[in-house]
């Protein structure tokens, strides 16, 4: 097409010419190629078409000359027919493709946390503090027995496998392939250094990763890459992965041009080849089949790992929860419609699932209701930005939180959706090696120790506040919970008082 | 205003208990002068008593005593008594007015076994009958409440100081081998008599000073198992986690103790394997009976008396032995002023549980946190 894109800039890129020194860090720095050095001109020139703000060059200009703020040109005011809307439309006019994105759900979407307040203790119950008294955080996931045996001082039948965590926070699944080899490096290793969990996602397992296996859970999905003995023997735990929050329903599609040698070896197919994950599981149609996966891969590994099923946050969560159980999972891990993506078509990631908040109440209060919820653990994920929203997310009743774009922050992500073009300036969501080594993995691995670390003090420091000592006591605890702007009907779906009750 | 069960009221309070562990039986007057020194601790919201031994005339049958609010629902009461129940005796329980006390309700007490045929059609025990039958009148029906359910044992309880209490029972004129006591300071003023402790669930009684904040995660762990917690209070949510425990999952003593009030892990990381193994499976699978916050509360059942703190000492206790009798209470005061000269003394440290067994040679000290540490064997 010969015509010119009637897709304008969504950023303008500002450059103070009294502080530029034309050093070109910003030439070097943009993998989208935004910014070009004229030699004939001694010019630096910005292309803002490919901008896409992930504030790489800005953080690294030594001299803090750029700005980039978003375009404020606009459209004749509509709305109905919003700027991005019309925006939609053209680049489908001109692809005629889908949409796609990366990062989780962006909309303006009530977040539930936030409308949920946290109790304090107050005379009639001494607060405790963490820094004089034990503050206990450790967690196990797994399937708990609804009771134990111990006749002469011995405990008759072994537990079954747990996860012990050292604070009820784990990685969530991100694949080699989707992130590079050294953002899984620094999560592998912050999880080993804490005492928590990271996960491979359906990426397979790196031979370098292998050494972390005690701190690994090992993914199965449809596509069933890099999925062989070896590697599910390496983890602690394994994860069938049925659905994930930003893309409820459908596969994935790793592109051709990310499967490099090392991709390729890992998922064991050829390189240069697209990986596609079918949307369903060639061999679970239903929930019988999904038991038959269970413990097709409970006998592979002698019963001694946990098996967690992964699923998106839907409309009737609570009972697909309840089946799951039943089937056999040790672990539920459920995923919200705000859950993170390394690519996912922009309609369904904006449309499709609920909030984690109502999916978690409603499977916990569910599984309560026909007694089984010690059976599973449960594991929420889908957008926990803070300390507050664990504490939140538990006293709801989860046994503990994934996070994935937290940890993906922490390492330097800047949030810009653009994870799917593999052009990731700060060597996380790319494969390519020039941008993946801007990633050191020991820095990486010390940021996400740091935010670990900063999340388990503050969260020793709410349930102090609470007069709790121990996680167990604040799991499921939503008395210590109020809503604030909530209607009825959404208190009554989280199962807690408003505030003032 | 809310009452009780309809809002849940945090409270303050005084606890005493006296046993004998040769089942020796003794007079009321002790407990009623030991909690009376305490007077301070509650606020006349509330005050109550649990005796055990008090009604060898009917031992083998349950001593329901009951809370009517008024007449109608008496006869409604009766006759699904009638229906379930085979009653040995029913009477008014004595009481002597008093002007401290007031708007007290209709209270009655009823000696009763279920029928047989009633069992088998529903295919249930002799206790779990009577623990769901006791959970649906308390639960379903408007004006009539059951404050004590037990064997040979019951409770006596009312809005008052507990000296007041004690004596608008006429409790000097029962003889009881093992007595606890209560004295309330509610944050509220509920008022309502079904309020104030003892909880009781059969013949398991708990007299409770503290707050609990693990309140509704114990809560609702509980209700999985068909516990209905009408009260919202604390006690409750104790009494149903040791009937739970003890009744009908079969776990010896200090197994229950290590659950509610468990060692840290910490203290666990140090211990030798087998024992960890225990405790850690003991953390795991019954994590959600850990109760924590502040709480110091006396259980008696028909095979003594049990004292345990939270694990972190949050609320006062002090126990101390003399001959063949075991005293705990909230403070020194309260067991000196009955027992002048006790042998031994000491402050049960934070999550260390006082066991007096009826017939044991002596009350137990479990030291939890020693290397040494044994799990008894069905103690």
């Amino acid at each position: 097409m010969s015509l010119k894109s009637y897709v304008t800039p969504s950023f303008l890129i500002e450059r103070n010419k009294e502080r530029c020194i034309k050093c070109k860090v910003c030439v070097q720095q943009c993998a989208n190629e935004v910014h070009r050095y004229d030699e004939e001109d001694d010019e630096i020139i910005s292309e803002e078409h490919q901008c896409v703000n992930c504030q790489r060059c800005v953080t690294l200009c030594p001299t803090g000359a750029l700005t980039i703020r978003k375009n404020p040109n606009e459209l004749r005011q509509n709305s109905n027919w919003t700027a991005e809307a019309v925006r939609a439309i053209y680049i489908q006019a001109e692809t005629g493709g889908i949409l796609l994105t990366g990062m989780g759900n962006d909309r303006p979407y009530p977040v539930y946390w936030d409308n949920i307040l946290l109790n304090a203790s107050q005379v009639t119950n001494p607060s405790i503090d963490p820094l004089r008294e034990p503050m206990e955080l450790k967690t196990h996931l797994g399937r708990k027995p609804d009771s134990l045996s111990i006749k002469e001082g011995k405990l008759q039948k072994k537990l079954p496998p747990q996860l012990e965590l050292e604070l009820p926070i784990m990685f969530s699944a991100m694949s080699f392939g989707s992130i590079s080899l050294n953002a899984i490096k620094s999560l592998a290793e912050a999880a080993k250094q804490e005492g928590t969990y990271f996960n491979t996602g359906e990426g397979g397992l790196h031979r370098d990763l292998y050494q972390y296996g005690e701190n690994t859970i090992v993914q199965v999905a449809s596509g069933r890459f890099g999925v062989h003995a070896d590697y599910l023997q390496a983890g602690a735990a394994i994860e069938i992965k049925i659905g994930q929050g930003a893309k409820p329903g459908i596969g994935g599609h790793l592109p051709g041009e990310k499967v490099e040698r090392e991709v390729s070896e890992t998922r064991m197919i050829p390189e240069g080849t697209d990986a596609i994950s079918p949307a369903p599981h060639h061999d679970i149609y239903s929930i019988e089949d999904l038991r038959q996966l269970i413990y097709s891969l409970k006998e592979a590994t002698n019963y001694e790992k946990p098996v967690s099923v992964k699923i998106a946050a839907v409309h009737n969560v609570a009972a697909i929860a309840s089946g799951i159980a039943r089937a056999g999972a040790d672990i539920i891990a459920i995923d919200g419609y705000r859950g993170g993506t390394g690519a996912a078509p922009l309609r369904i990631r904006d449309n499709v699932g609920i909030p984690i908040e109502f999916a978690l109440a409603a499977v916990d209060t569910r599984l309560r209701q026909e007694a089984i919820r010690n059976q599973v653990s449960l594991v929420v994920g889908g957008s926990i930005r803070n300390s507050a929203d664990i504490v939140k997310a538990i006293a709801l009743g989860a046994d503990a939180v994934y996070i994935a774009s937290s940890a993906l922050l922490a390492l330097g992500c800047h949030m810009c959706q653009k994870c799917y073009t593999g052009k990731c300036n700060w060597g996380i969501a790319t494969q390519d090696p020039q941008l993946a080594k801007r990633l050191n993995p020991e820095l990486g691995a010390q940021r996400a120790r740091n935010l670990l670390r900063a999340w388990k003090h503050e969260i020793q420091e709410m349930l102090g506040g609470m007069g709790i000592n121990a996680i167990e006591s604040l799991r499921g605890n939503r008395l210590m919970l109020r809503g604030i702007g909530l209607t009825e009907k959404e208190l009554q779906i989280l199962g807690i008082k408003n505030a003032g009750e | 205003m809310l009452r009780e069960g309809q809002i849940r009221i945090p409270s303050g309070c005084a606890i005493s208990g006296i046993m004998n562990k040769k089942g020796r039986v003794f007079g009321g007057g002790d407990i009623i002068n030991s909690i009376a020194v305490m007077h301070d601790r509650s606020n006349g919201l509330g005050g109550g008593f649990a005796a055990y031994g008090i009604y060898p005339e009917f031992k083998e049958e349950y001593a329901f005593h009951f809370f009517f609010d008024h007449t109608t629902i008496k006869n409604e009461i009766e006759a699904l008594l009638k229906k379930n129940f085979i009653i040995a005796s029913g009477e008014a329980i004595p009481i002597r007015k008093s002007k401290s006390i007031k708007d007290a309700p209709l209270i009655w007490r009823y000696f009763v076994r279920p029928k047989h045929r009633v069992l088998v059609k529903q295919e249930v025990d002799e206790e779990e009958f009577v623990v769901r039958f006791v959970m649906r009148v308390n639960s379903e029906i408007d004006g009539a409440y059951i404050f004590s359910s037990g064997k040979n044992m019951g409770a006596f309880k009312g809005v008052g100081y507990p000296e007041d209490i004690g004596e608008f029972y006429r409790l000097e004129e029962y003889s009881g081998y093992l007595w606890t006591a209560h004295g309330r300071f509610p944050t509220n003023t509920p008022g309502w008599w079904g309020g104030a402790h003892p909880f009781t669930l059969l013949d398991c009684s708990v007299v409770h000073n503290g707050e609990i904040s693990s309140y509704d995660a114990n809560r609702r762990q509980l209700e999985m198992y068909g516990y209905k917690c009408v009260l919202q209070t604390d006690t409750e949510v104790v009494a149903y986690i040791f009937d739970y425990l003890m009744r009908r999952q079969g776990l010896p003593l200090d197994v229950i103790v290590k659950a509610m009030a468990s060692p840290f892990w910490h203290e666990i990381d140090r211990m030798n394997k087998k024992e960890k193994e225990i405790l850690r499976a003991i953390r795991v699978v019954y994590g959600g009976f850990l109760v924590n916050g502040p709480f110091s509360i006396l259980i008696g059942t028909n095979q003594g008396m049990i004292a345990l703190n939270d694990r972190i000492k949050l609320r006062p206790s002090i126990a101390a032995t003399k001959g063949d009798y075991l005293y705990v209470a909230s403070e020194e005061a309260a067991i000196r002023q009955v027992c002048s000269k006790p042998e031994h003394m000491w402050m049960p440290r934070g999550g260390e549980p006082v066991i007096g067994l009826l017939e044991a040679s002596q009350p137990t000290r479990v030291p939890v946190r020693t290397e040494q540490e044994k799990i008894a064997i069905n103690s």
